[in-house]
C-alpha cells in the first residue's frame, strides 16, 4: 500500500472538470485507490464517489493505492491535481 | 387549435410528446439474480449506446463543450461505486434491477442535492437522466431524446431549453409546438433559424394530443390540426408541396445580388449564435454575419471562458466568411440570459438592470478578455465590434477607451491585430435612437436591435404572455425611431444595419429598404425570401407611402396600410 497526502489548492476543488479528469486518470491504474477526506474513503474510480465527497478548496486529502503499480498511481494523481488542475 | 405562429410554413407529421414519462417502480422478488444481473448488464450496453449517439451527434451538429455532457453521463454508467451498488442490491434481496437502479441512483442523487453546490445539484440532474434512461431501457420504453427522433415529427412540449432544441434532430423535426413562449422566444428563434414551423401559446395541447397522433401545423396562422381528415391532409400536403417549390425557387437566389428593381443595392446578413451556425448562412448565401451573439461561450460552461477559447471561435467564424463582413457583439448577458457563475443577484427589473455593456464596463477583467480575443481574431478576417444596450454616450466612450488599452497591449506583445476594426453600438434603447445625431458622430455604424427596441419603446416584457399582445413590430413609434436612427447615421456618413427579427418581417422591409436601411440581418432560413423580395421591390415606389405610413396612429393601421399598398 501507498499514499500521500495534497492539500487542494485550486478554486473548483476536485470538483467538475477536475473530478472527471482524477477519475479519468485513476481508472487507468491497476491498483484499487482510495480517496480519504475527513476519515471517509471514497472509491478513486467512481466519479459519484468522487463527487459525492465535496471536496473543496484547502481541502486535505489523501491518495491512497493498493496493488502492482500503486506507488506510480499515487504520485501521478497526486501531480494532477497540484499542477494540472489548475481554474 | 388556434396558437401564435412563431415560425411560418407547413408542417405535417407525427406527434412527438416531449414529456418525462411517468415510471412507476415497485420492488419485486426474482427468482434468479444471475439473470436479472445479466439484464441490468444489458441495459448499460444498450443506454451507452444511445449515449454514444447523442455524442456523435452533438459534437458534429453543435459542438465539443456541449458533447461533453454526453462524456459525463458515460462516466456515470461506467462508474464502479454504481454498477457494483446495483449488482449488490440484486443480489442481497433478490430484487429487480428497476428498483435496484433506483434505490443506488436515488442514494447518490440525495447525497449531491444535499451539498449546497449549485455543480452538483446540475450532476444530480445528469443523474436522473441517466437513471431514468436506464430505467426506461429496463422497461422498454420508448426514448424520449429529440435526437433520435427517425419519424418526421412534430415536437410537442411545454418548452423547449437551448440543450433540448441543440440536441434534437433537426432533419425530422418538421414542426414544434409549445405551451409557453412568444415570437421571440428562444425555441421560437430556433425555429426560424433553422426553418422549421412553429406555434406557441396553446395551453391545452399536451392534453389534447396523444404520442403518435398526426397533427398539421400551419405556422403562418397558427393553426393546429390533430388527426386531421383525409380531405385536410390532401389540401396541406399540397400546400406543403406547394411551399416545397417556392423553396426550391427561393435556391435560385443564390449567388444574385441584393438589389431592388431600381438598382438599390444592399446587404443580406445571417444571425448566428454559435460557431458551427455559420454554416447555415453559407449555405443560404448570406453577405456576412449582422450578429454574432457570444453568450453561448459564456453560458453552458462552469467558468468564464478564455481568451484563448474565445479568439478560437471568432477565427473560426471570420476564416470562414473568407472576408466577408462579421459584427461581433460583445457580451450580453443578465435579463434573461443568467451565467451561473457569476452569482448575479436576482433583479426586480432583470431587462432594466445591469447587464449586457453595464456589467462589461463595471466587471472590465471580463470584457477586456473578449476585446483581447476579438481584436487577435480580426487580423483573420473581416471583424467589426458592437457594443449591446449602450443607454448614453459616457458608456461608448468608456467601452471604446478599453478598446484602446486592449490595442494597445497587443502592439505591445507584438500580437498581430487589425488596427481599423470598426467599432459600433446596437441601437436597442429609446435613449439612443433619439439621440442618434451625436452618437452617429462617435462610432463606424449603428446596428438597430428591435427585439429590445420594441420592448423598451412601448414598455412591454416580451416575455409576460399576458401582455404579448402589446410587443408589436408595427407601432408607429417603433418605426419612427428606426427611421430617425437610419436618418441620423446617414448624415453623420455611416451605415445602418437591423439584427433583430424586424430585419425579416416581410412586411416590413420594403419599408426599411424605403428607409434607407444599409444592412439586413436575420435568421439564415429568412436570407434568400429576403432577397427574392427585395429584388421585387422598388425603393422608391414604397419611399412615396413612407410619410403616410409614419404618421398613422395605429400599428393595426400601419399593418392594413402595407398589406393594401405596398405588397399588392
Amino acid at each position: 500500500m501507498y499514499k500521500e497526502e495534497i492539500t487542494l489548492l485550486n478554486q473548483t476543488g476536485l470538483h467538475a472538470r477536475p473530478a472527471s479528469l482524477f477519475v479519468k486518470e485513476a481508472s487507468q491504474y491497476k491498483s484499487d485507490i482510495k480517496v480519504i477526506k475527513d476519515g471517509q474513503e471514497y472509491n478513486g474510480k467512481s466519479i459519484m464517489g468522487i463527487l459525492s465527497m465535496g471536496a473543496g478548496k484547502g481541502d486535505v486529502l489523501t491518495i491512497q493505492a493498493q496493488g502492482e503499480d500503486e506507488e506510480k498511481a499515487v504520485k501521478n494523481l497526486v501531480d494532477l491535481i497540484a499542477n494540472q488542475l489548475r481554474d | 387549435m388556434k396558437g401564435l405562429g412563431t415560425s411560418p410554413g407547413i408542417g405535417i407529421g407525427k406527434v412527438f410528446l416531449y414529456v418525462e414519462p411517468e415510471i412507476n417502480i415497485e420492488k419485486k422478488n426474482i427468482e434468479s439474480p444471475e439473470l436479472e444481473i445479466e439484464r441490468f448488464n444489458e441495459s448499460i450496453n444498450k443506454a451507452m449506446e444511445e449515449i454514444d449517439y447523442l455524442y456523435k451527434r452533438t459534437l458534429d451538429e453543435v459542438g465539443q463543450d456541449e458533447a461533453e455532457i454526453f462524456t459525463a453521463h458515460k462516466m456515470m454508467l461506467e462508474d464502479p461505486e454504481f454498477i457494483n451498488g446495483v449488482k449488490g442490491k440484486i443480489n442481497n434481496e433478490n430484487a429487480n434491477a428497476e428498483w435496484a437502479v433506483n434505490e443506488v441512483a436515488n442514494q447518490f442523487i440525495a447525497v449531491f442535492e444535499g451539498i449546497e453546490d449549485e455543480y452538483l445539484r446540475a450532476r444530480a440532474a445528469d443523474l436522473k437522466d441517466v437513471s431514468s434512461r436506464l430505467l426506461r431501457v429496463l422497461l422498454g420504453i420508448e426514448p424520449i431524446d429529440l435526437m433520435a427522433i427517425n419519424k418526421e415529427s412534430i415536437i410537442v412540449a411545454e418548452d423547449l431549453t437551448p440543450s433540448d432544441t441543440a440536441g434534437m434532430n433537426k432533419d425530422k423535426v418538421v414542426g414544434m409546438v409549445t405551451i409557453l413562449g412568444g415570437r421571440t422566444s428562444h425555441t421560437s428563434i430556433i425555429a426560424r433559424t433553422l426553418g422549421i414551423p412553429a406555434i406557441a401559446g396553446i395551453d391545452n395541447i399536451l392534453k389534447e394530443v396523444n404520442h403518435g397522433d398526426i397533427m398539421i401545423i400551419d405556422g403562418d396562422v397558427g393553426e393546429v390540426i390533430i388527426n386531421p381528415t383525409d380531405e385536410e391532409l390532401k389540401l396541406y400536403k399540397k400546400k406543403l408541396q406547394e411551399m416545397n417549390e417556392f423553396k426550391e425557387r427561393l435556391k435560385s437566389m443564390i449567388g444574385e445580388e441584393s438589389i431592388s428593381k431600381d438598382e438599390h443595392r444592399v446587404e443580406i446578413a445571417g444571425n448566428i449564435g454559435t460557431p458551427s451556425d455559420i454554416d447555415n448562412v453559407l449555405i443560404n448565401d448570406g453577405e456576412g454575419v449582422g450578429l454574432f451573439r457570444t453568450e453561448f461561450l459564456y453560458m453552458d460552461s462552469d467558468s468564464l471562458p478564455t481568451e484563448e477559447k474565445q479568439f478560437e471561435a471568432y477565427k473560426f467564424v471570420a476564416e470562414k466568411l473568407e472576408g466577408k463582413p462579421l459584427v461581433i457583439r460583445t457580451l450580453d448577458v443578465g435579463g434573461d440570459k443568467e451565467i451561473p457563475y457569476l452569482d448575479l443577484p436576482k433583479e426586480m427589473n432583470p431587462f432594466l438592470g445591469y447587464r449586457a455593456i453595464r456589467l462589461c464596463l463595471d466587471r472590465t477583467d471580463i470584457f477586456k478578455t473578449q476585446l483581447r480575443a476579438i481584436y487577435r481574431a480580426s487580423y483573420y478576417g473581416n471583424i467589426k465590434i458592437m457594443f449591446p444596450m449602450i443607454s448614453n454616450i459616457n458608456e461608448l466612450r468608456s467601452a471604446k477607451i478599453l478598446a484602446e488599452e486592449v490595442r494597445e497591449e497587443l502592439r505591445k506583445e507584438n500580437i498581430p491585430f487589425k488596427e481599423d476594426v470598426e467599432i459600433g453600438i446596437m441601437v436597442e434603447v429609446p435613449s439612443v435612437a433619439i439621440h442618434s445625431k451625436a452618437f452617429a458622430k462617435e462610432v463606424d455604424f449603428f446596428s438597430i436591435g428591435t427585439n429590445d427596441l420594441i420592448q423598451y419603446t412601448v414598455a412591454v416584457d416580451r416575455g409576460n404572455q399576458n401582455i404579448s399582445y402589446l410587443y408589436n413590430q408595427y407601432h408607429p413609434a417603433v418605426l419612427n425611431l428606426i427611421n430617425m436612427t437610419i436618418k441620423n447615421g446617414h448624415e453623420a456618413g455611416i451605415w445602418v444595419g437591423m439584427c433583430g427579427e424586424v430585419a425579416g418581417d416581410e412586411k416590413l422591409i420594403p419599408v426599411l429598404l424605403a428607409m434607407g436601411l444599409d444592412e439586413f440581418s436575420m435568421s439564415a432560413g429568412s436570407i434568400l425570401r429576403a432577397r427574392y423580395q427585395i429584388r421585387n421591390t422598388s425603393k422608391l415606389e414604397v419611399a412615396k407611402h413612407l410619410d403616410t405610413i409614419l404618421n398613422l396612429p395605429t400599428a393595426e393601421d400601419v399593418e392594413r396600410y402595407i398589406d393594401e399598398n405596398i405588397l399588392n
